[in-house]
Parts: C-alpha cells; sequence; structure tokens
C-alpha cells in the first residue's frame, strides 16, 4: 500500500497507533504541537532529503500560511477546512513565486536567496496592517470544520490535526515512491546527468519547492487554529533554523526521519520549559551529542543499524 | 454588568460561609505560575527575579492565614504557540490558578482568551500593550504596573511641564514604534510642547544611529525621545554618548528599567530620563521591601516588575484569604472582582485602585538617572523629577473600549 517497504509499514502502524493511543495518556494541545511541528518537517525533508535543496526560508510559507488562516477564520468566519486549505494555497502561491527566482541556483546560492526572500516576507508580516504588526493576529475561533464539526474541544481538534497530519504524511510518501519522486531522487545524486537524461531539472525543482510550502502552509494554517494565534514568530527566520534542525536530528531524507526529530525538539521545548536558563544550554549540548554521534540523525541511524530503510 | 453583580455575590457568600479557623490539611493548594523570559532579552527584566519576588509575598502572607500556596515558573522563549502550550498544560493537567508576569506583548496577548476559557486568573505585571485593558481585555485579567499610554503620559507630559517642551524622535519604524511616537505627540502637544521632527529607522536590524542622531542635533529641540525599546535603546544611548548629543540635549526613553541603566552604566547613561512606577529608594516602604527581598535575589536590585509581582501575588491571596482558597480555585472572575473591590496595599507601591477593566492605577514616576558623581552607593541611580497621579497617568476607562465593560 502507498508503496511502504515491509519494515515502513510497520512503522507506519506504530506511529498511527501512537497517534490514536497518546491523546489519551498525554495532553492533547501539546501533541497538536508536535504533530504540526512533523508536518512542518516532513514537508522540508520532501525538498532537503529527496531534491537536495536546503531552504534558509520555509518559516516565510510556513507563517504566511498561519496568518492567512487565522484572518480569513477571524474576519470571513470560513469553515476551518478552508482556512486550513487557503493557509496552503497561500503557502503554495508563495512558493512558486520564491520558488521560481531561488532554484535557478543551487547549494550555498539557494539556500542565501531563500534566506533573503523569506527575510524580506518577514519585514512584510511586520509592517502590513493585517498581521497587527509585532502583536500578531490573536483570539482566533477554531471554528467549525464542514459547518457542523464544533473545533473548540481539544480532542475534536486533536483528531482534525491528526487526519491533516497523516495526510501530509501519506501524500509525501506517495510523492517520493512515484516516478516523479525517482526524478527527483535522480537530481539530487547527479543533476547534470539527469538533465541529460531529458528531464527538464528546473520544472521539477519547482513543482517540489511547491509541494513543500504548500504543505508548510496547511501546517502553519492548522497551527494557527489549535493556538489560536499567527505571530511574527512563525514566519521569523529562527524558525526556519529550527526547522533545518528538527530535520536534521529526525535524520534528512527519511520518511519518519522528521517527525522524530518534531517529537524530540517540540519535547524538549515542552518539558525544559521549567528549567528556566538552562533550557538553551541543555537543548544545546543535545544537539551536540546527536550532530557527534548520529551524523544520520536518530532514525538514519536506527535505520543503518538495522539494515532497513525508515 | 449582570455576570460581575452575580460572582460577586457568589464570591461574598462563599467568602461569608467559609469558617475563620480553617484546618490547613483541607485548604486545597493554590498554584502561581510565573511564565516569563528565562533565557533572552527580557532575563534580567522579569526573569528569576520575578519568581523570587512572587515567593517572597507566598512566604510573608500564606502561612500566617494558613493558605497553601505553591510558586512554579517556566520560560516561554518569547514564542507564543510555546506560552499558550504551556499554560494550557497548567490550566488543565498541573490545577495552576494563576498566570502572572508574562513580559512581551504579542505572548501577553495570546494568553488573554486561554485563561479567560478557562476561567483563572492572569495578572500582568510586564507587557506593554494598552489592548490589555482595552479592546482585547478580560474580566479574568489585571494589568499591573504600566503600559505604553502610561508611558507616554508620564514621559512625554511630565517632561513638558518640566521644561523639555521642543522634541525631536527617533523612532523603530514598526508599530509599536510608530505607536508610542503618535501617543506620546499627542501628549507632548496637549500639554502645550511641540515636536519639531522625527527620525524613522528600519526595524530590526539597525545598529548605526550616528545619521539619526545628526538629525536630531540640527533639529534644535531640547528633548530627544526614543520610541523604540530595549537593545535599540542601549545602542541608541550609547552612540548619543559618544558623540556628545547627551550634553545638548535631554534623551527621554520611552521604555526602560533599571536593570538596563544598570547594564549601560552611569557614565553613559546619566542625564536620562524614564517612567518607572517603582524605585527601590523611593520611600520607607520600598526600602523594607527591598532590604527584605535583596538577599534572596541572585541578580540586580528589584525593578518595577520585580516588585510588581511580590504585589500581585501578595493582593491575589489576600483576595484569596477573604474568600476562601476553594472558591478562589473554582472562579477566576470572582477572585479578580474580589481583587478589584479591595484597595491595593503594600510597601512596594503604596495604595492603589484596581479600575474595572483590570487596570491598576499606581502612580507613574518619570526618573532621571544620576550622574555618577551623585551616585551615593550600589543602585542609588535615580532621582526623582516628576510623579503623575494614577487618575491622569492611565488611558480613562472610556477610551478603552473594553467590551465586557459595556455589558
Amino acid at each position: 500500500m502507498f508503496g511502504f517497504s515491509r519494515p515502513q509499514l510497520i512503522a507506519f502502524l506504530a506511529m498511527v497507533a501512537l497517534i490514536v493511543i497518546c491523546p489519551f495518556i498525554l495532553y492533547p494541545v501539546f501533541l497538536m504541537r508536535v504533530l504540526t511541528t512533523a508536518l512542518f518537517a516532513c514537508a522540508f525533508n520532501l525538498m532537503i532529503g529527496y531534491v537536495g535543496l536546503l531552504s534558509f526560508g520555509q518559516a516565510a510559507f510556513y507563517g504566511m500560511g498561519a496568518y492567512v488562516s487565522a484572518w480569513t477564520i477571524k474576519n470571513w468566519h470560513v469553515d476551518a477546512s478552508i482556512a486550513i486549505a487557503l493557509g496552503g494555497l497561500t503557502g503554495g502561491v508563495l512558493g512558486l513565486a520564491l520558488g521560481y527566482l531561488a532554484i535557478r541556483r543551487s547549494g550555498i546560492y539557494f539556500a542565501m536567496i531563500t534566506l533573503a526572500l523569506a527575510q524580506m516576507v518577514y519585514f512584510f508580516c511586520l509592517e502590513a496592517p493585517f498581521t497587527g504588526g509585532e502583536d500578531g493576529i490573536q483570539q482566533v475561533p477554531r471554528g467549525f470544520l464542514f459547518g457542523f464539526i464544533d473545533l473548540s474541544k481539544d480532542m475534536t481538534m486533536y483528531w482534525l490535526v491528526a487526519a491533516v497530519f497523516l495526510g501530509g504524511f501519506l501524500l509525501i510518501h506517495r510523492i517520493i515512491h512515484s516516478p516523479f519522486g525517482q526524478v527527483l531522487k535522480g537530481i539530487r545524486e547527479n543533476e547534470p546527468r539527469t538533465t541529460s537524461l531529458g528531464y527538464r531539472t528546473d520544472d521539477y525543482k519547482l513543482i517540489a519547492f511547491v509541494l513543500s510550502c504548500t504543505l508548510a502552509g496547511v501546517a502553519g494554517g492548522t497551527k494557527a487554529l489549535v493556538f489560536g494565534i499567527a505571530t511574527l514568530t512563525d514566519v521569523n527566520s529562527s524558525t526556519s533554523g529550527e526547522i533545518v534542525l528538527t530535520t536534521l536530528l529526525g535524520g534528512l531524507g527519511t520518511v519518519f526521519g522528521p517527525a522524530v526529530g518534531a517529537v524530540v525538539i517540540t519535547t524538549m521545548e515542552n518539558y525544559l520549559a521549567q528549567m528556566g536558563a538552562w533550557v538553551t544550554v541543555i537543548q544545546g549540548a543535545i544537539f551536540m551529542f546527536c550532530v557527534l554521534s548520529f551524523r544520520r540523525g536518530i532514525l538514519g541511524e536506527i535505520g543503518n543499524l538495522l539494515k532497513i530503510k525508515l | 454588568m449582570t455576570i460581575s453583580r452575580r460572582t460577586l455575590l457568589a464570591s461574598a457568600t462563599a467568602a461569608g460561609a467559609a469558617p475563620l479557623a480553617r484546618a490547613r490539611a483541607q485548604t486545597p493548594t493554590i498554584k502561581i505560575g510565573v511564565l516569563n523570559d528565562l533565557s533572552g532579552p527580557y532575563i534580567n527584566t522579569t526573569g528569576v527575579n520575578s519568581v523570587v519576588c512572587a515567593k517572597q509575598a507566598v512566604e510573608e502572607f500564606a502561612a500566617q492565614k494558613g493558605l497553601n500556596v505553591e510558586v512554579i515558573s517556566a520560560d516561554h522563549q518569547n514564542k507564543p504557540d510555546l506560552a499558550v502550550s504551556i499554560a494550557r498544560q497548567w490550566f488543565d493537567n498541573d490545577g495552576v490558578d494563576v498566570l502572572l508576569d508574562v513580559p512581551s506583548s504579542g505572548v501577553a496577548l495570546a494568553l488573554q482568551p486561554v485563561v479567560r476559557e478557562k476561567n483563572k486568573v492572569y495578572l500582568n505585571i510586564s507587557a506593554a500593550s494598552s489592548a490589555l485593558t482595552g479592546e482585547q481585555c478580560s474580566p479574568n485579567f489585571v494589568h499591573w504596573i504600566f503600559d505604553t499610554y502610561m508611558l507616554s503620559r508620564s514621559t512625554g507630559g511630565a517632561m513638558v511641564m518640566d521644561g523639555g517642551d521642543t522634541w525631536y524622535f527617533i523612532t523603530a519604524d514598526y508599530a509599536f514604534g510608530r505607536q508610542l511616537e503618535a501617543d506620546t505627540t499627542a501628549v507632548i502637544q496637549k500639554a502645550g510642547g511641540k515636536v519639531l521632527g522625527s527620525a524613522r529607522y528600519p526595524f530590526p536590524g539597525t545598529t548605526d544611529f550616528a545619521p539619526y542622531l545628526a538629525q536630531a542635533r540640527a533639529s534644535g529641540a531640547i528633548v530627544l525621545g526614543l520610541a523604540n525599546a530595549g537593545a535599540d535603546t542601549i545602542n541608541v544611548i550609547k552612540q548619543a554618548a559618544q558623540t556628545g548629543l547627551i550634553e545638548k540635549m535631554e534623551p527621554a526613553a520611552m521604555l526602560m528599567f533599571i536593570d538596563d541603566v544598570h547594564a549601560v552604566g552611569l557614565a553613559v547613561a546619566q542625564g536620562l530620563n524614564l517612567t518607572e512606577s517603582f524605585y527601590w529608594d523611593m520611600n520607607e516602604g520600598t526600602r523594607a521591601f527591598t532590604k527584605r527581598v535583596l538577599p534572596k535575589l541572585p541578580k540586580n536590585y528589584p525593578n518595577s516588575v520585580h516588585a510588581g509581582c511580590y504585589s500581585a501575588t501578595l493582593h491575589y491571596l489576600k483576595a484569596v484569604a477573604d474568600m476562601g482558597a476553594a472558591a478562589a480555585k473554582k472562579d477566576g472572575v470572582a477572585a479578580v472582582e474580589r481583587m478589584k473591590a479591595k484597595p491595593v496595599e503594600d510597601d512596594a507601591f503604596g495604595t492603589s485602585k484596581i479600575r474595572a477593566d483590570g487596570r491598576n492605577m499606581v502612580p507613574a514616576y518619570l526618573f532621571e538617572v544620576k550622574k555618577p558623581s551623585d551616585s551615593k552607593g550600589p543602585w542609588d541611580y535615580y532621582h526623582l523629577r516628576a510623579t503623575t497621579r494614577g487618575e491622569e497617568a492611565y488611558r480613562p476607562l472610556a477610551d478603552g473600549h473594553c467590551p465586557f465593560i459595556k455589558a
């Protein structure tokens, strides 16, 4: 199913089981935070792990998705599904515009161009009247799904977030294992050779970029509904940096890696918050430990150990 | 007003029913959650000192009244979504009743609906946004020591009265900076002063303020208004000192605390005007409070935020003692109503009243930073220049457009 290998299918079923069981044990709002970050990281992984494009500007799409979802549901009272879809659409359209410029270069130049463009988006959000400047968009209602499911209960919202995450996850998995995905991997391994085989690599890269940005927008929009806010933190360059770290930590180019990375990072942020000034020190130490001891990321190492592809 | 009257009645009956000699074991534990910045830019302004001062209030008051109180803290890292996530967890799982401190306006505003939804108490000390008691107000909320309106009113109005009647602004070009400039300009003009011009610099990322300082010098204004905050304010002051502008103009910082002055040093900060609502060496009460709390503070003397955490915790506990811990835990609105019904009284701020929209009407003091030669001891930094009474310092109730006031 969906081109899962046997170990991947087992891992996938385990993940679904965890998503179903966890809200009864752990706090659902925290889990929703994990799931939205995981979707964002998975979308980013589609680009870096499978096309080899390192973007430092993903927060622009995530944050704009959050702003548009929050704004439309607050001011136009649209359905939650439409608000999230609009968030995704915003991410996609913005991705098309910025990606069209950025994919013309590769490597460090690509990273710098995405960073610069994302800073422009940040500045736009800081100044534009509809974003509320540094106060952000506040008191966003969660609204209704399909007009009749009230999302104000945390558990109801959780199932929506879980569905959005699983949908996004399966979509990414499907993309990776399609012929289109094979070409993407070809580009990652050797772009000139892929060109010589007759593929227009720029088009492929742009499509992958737009897909990734759309999903980032969906993740941002979902997050805005969960917490009822969209603020400058979402479009800030530090968010872009964090998502790079999340994906690295989980395992670049593994299907499940980014989700694991999101679990680790969000848990650290949440449960270390009580430690006060030590949070950043502990986070730094854990990062150094991970980077030094498992270079392929957590899942990359496990997969390597068990000789399977996760 | 139906809701508030009903809750007031309910709380009054609850308080009346509570027997005076409660068995300590039966009293439920009141939990106070200090949610602030323990690792970022506001670490000194809020940070661990806020936690210590909240605990100080608990020590002084809770034991003698037989209340069980626990103070916990967390770092929100200035991320609104992290803050919301922690607060929800605190309310739903950890039984936290009060959210205290919470710097950074974006974060502070994000928590407002959460506290209201869970019917808890939200005592904000260190966020500046006046929207907290305006359009985004809440019956579960009290804003303790300052807001943007009061800062512009005190620094702008009181300085004009004191002879600083021509101004030039250096403004951070984003909503907060422009708002502060506009508010202060209105106050200055109303007081009979004049604004000769303003220079807006791109935010964030500007570090060289020399061209803006040159424009300010050329304007011939008496006062140099700094409509910005944090590191930017400090950078402008440092560069103004280096270029000798300090001798020609009187700088006025719109948002600055005593720990910032300490960080810059008197040699640079001398002559600077700023507004705070607490200074440790103000009177008998403030000195007594500082003496009690100082040995426990890991760094710095208390600033107005830290004293505010003490004062707010103390006042909340007084309300709890009146109405009984169980009733206070059950209904956040009732607890806040009780706080509003009682005058606030403590060593740090003297006496004040909390208005219906949740605004604590503490006076605003305009301070001038002393010259190094005038400073006699450690942290002897401020010289009081003017006082604005609480009733004049804050935005009038009707102008706030707080939705639940009309209801």
